[in-house]
């Protein structure tokens, strides 16, 4: 692995985010539409429900997290989908950069844009809520970890769907994450779903963040047994990423793929 | 002073690039059909066939971007793709069908691909590279502000940022106007001249192919129909000219 080409892949995409006004806005726009509409309910309920304070921060901080998970996923799939729209991947593969180059750099970017958007968020939900997720943050760190590993494997995945069936696979980039959605319990405890999908979502390793959170939001204190949880299950789903993603290059370069130019 | 290339003693150096019974099959269709070649260090080989005859497809084995049925591709001494990595830092790629990122500046660009191939140039030296395509001025200009034929030139620059000692080019003067294709032979003459490069090019321009090229591969249907000096082919098909020789073949094919 060369830390040399993964920071020249880095650096595109901070030239692209430098040169692009709407894709420098795009990382504040929707976490900030998300955060005053979500916030806004959030507030609602609570007094609906006489003052519980604990109903904001249970949906703020799933909020937060959940876009750790999307935007981690997302960045994955639309930085591969920028070299197909601009016919730049040739250029990319016929480089020295080894898949796992071109893997890494996506991933870091995810790492990276996601830091700016939770921070952000964190701040905000401070300001406009008084939701302090920063006295949490030691005991939420783990969480935000699994789901960045969790969006790092479905992100990998729906690249390599993209690379199989072209640019019209390329609305998997912004759908599948809400895939998981209903079965993470993401603004719900895992108790309110039906039996047969609460043994789904324990399946699932995002299912262990959010509840995770909700346990130190509430005052529990830092669930281990979550944590070993989604850690575990990330594993697993990193190891199924690697498969699927190793098995589409094959094909890839047994059919050709690489050198497409469009869709 | 620069070394000199002599073309004389071409066939005398060991093979930067070796097909051996390539073979590229998709289902049931034969694309690339058994194709064996060996290019020695410093020629410039023009890689000529209509299309369909399977060019494409074999620079794609050739680099790596796809994985041949049956046969085998060396490239620098170097097996692909086992040493796939090794092989690509010191080879590079161009096509007018692909196309650096537009919303990135030319400057950009090559800072990102030189980063990508592990070289470090000074501005100066990248603005003379884009001066001796004729590119000049455009270094802060975003790379999709470019015309299409500035496009290519840009996509040239990019292929010798790493100095390589292979260069693979397809239709390296489509899109270009008749100055603009002069000045990227013109270059092409030089760099060979001046390194050593080895050029492996495609092209559908026939008297571009005959003044630049050592050797000319023709693929036709997927196999090797003629390979050697462009003279020597244009006897072996009794044709003056190898559009001549081009258009025989393309009408042998569409009579009945």
């Amino acid at each position: 692995m060369s830390l040399g080409r993964v920071s020249a892949l880095l650096l595109r995409q901070v030239y692209l985010y430098r040169r692009s006004m709407i894709r420098s806005l795009e990382l504040v726009y929707w976490p900030l539409l998300d955060l005053l509409m979500w916030g806004f309910l959030s507030v609602y309920v609570a007094r609906l429900r006489g003052g519980g304070a604990v109903a904001i921060a249970y949906l703020l901080g799933a909020l937060i997290l959940w876009d750790i998970f999307f935007r981690v996923q997302q960045a994955i799939s639309v930085s591969f989908l920028e070299d197909v729209w601009t016919r730049n991947l040739v250029n990319i593969f016929v480089s020295p950069v080894s898949t796992s180059e071109f893997l890494a750099a996506t991933m870091l970017l995810g790492v990276m844009k996601v830091t700016v958007i939770a921070v952000m968020m964190s701040a905000l939900a401070l300001v406009l809520y008084a939701f302090n997720i920063f006295a949490h943050a030691v005991s939420l760190v783990p969480f935000a970890i699994d789901l960045i590993l969790a969006a790092w494997g479905i992100g990998i995945i729906t690249t390599a769907m993209i690379l199989r069936y072209g640019q019209s696979a390329e609305v998997l980039a912004w759908a599948v994450a809400f895939l998981f959605q209903p079965f993470s319990a993401v603004f719900y405890p895992v108790s309110i779903l039906p039996r047969a999908l609460q043994y789904v979502a324990w399946l699932l390793p995002t299912t262990y963040a959010f509840e995770g959170m909700r346990a130190v939001l509430s005052g529990g204190g830092l669930r281990w047994g979550y944590v070993a949880g989604g850690l575990g299950l990330d594993v697993v789903l990193f190891a199924i990423a690697a498969g699927v993603f190793a098995r589409v290059m094959w094909i890839a370069r047994d059919q050709g793929l690489l050198m497409r130019t469009e869709g | 002073m620069p070394p000199v290339y002599n073309a004389a003693v071409a066939g005398t150096t060991s093979p930067v690039i070796v097909a051996g019974h390539l073979t590229k099959q998709f289902g049931s269709a034969v694309v690339v059909d058994d194709v064996s070649f060996s290019v020695p260090a410093g020629q410039i080989v023009g890689f000529l066939g209509p299309n369909g005859a399977g060019k494409t497809t074999t620079i794609g084995m050739l680099l790596g971007l796809l994985r041949p049925t049956r046969g085998r591709v060396e490239i620098l001494g170097l097996p692909m793709p086992e040493a796939r990595q090794a092989i690509l830092a010191r080879v590079n790629f161009t096509s007018p069908y692909v196309s650096l990122p537009g919303n990135l500046t030319v400057a950009e660009n090559l800072a990102v691909f030189s980063r990508l191939y592990g070289v470090r140039r000074r501005r100066a030296a990248l603005e003379a590279l884009l001066e001796r395509v004729g590119l000049s001025g455009v270094w802060r200009r975003r790379a999709g502000q470019l015309s299409s034929g500035e496009g290519t030139r840009l996509g040239l620059v990019k292929a010798l940022l790493n100095d390589p000692e292979v260069l693979f080019l397809d239709e390296p003067t489509a899109s270009l106007d008749p100055d603009g294709a002069d000045r990227v032979r013109e270059v092409l003459r030089a760099i060979r001249s001046e390194r050593g490069m080895t050029i492996f090019y495609t092209s559908h321009n026939m008297q571009e192919v005959e003044r630049l090229s050592d050797r000319i591969l023709f693929l036709h249907h997927g196999r090797i129909l003629a390979d050697g000096p462009p003279g020597d082919v244009l006897r072996q098909f009794d044709q003056e000219t190898l559009e001549q020789m081009f258009l025989e073949l393309a009408r042998q094919e569409a009579a009945p």
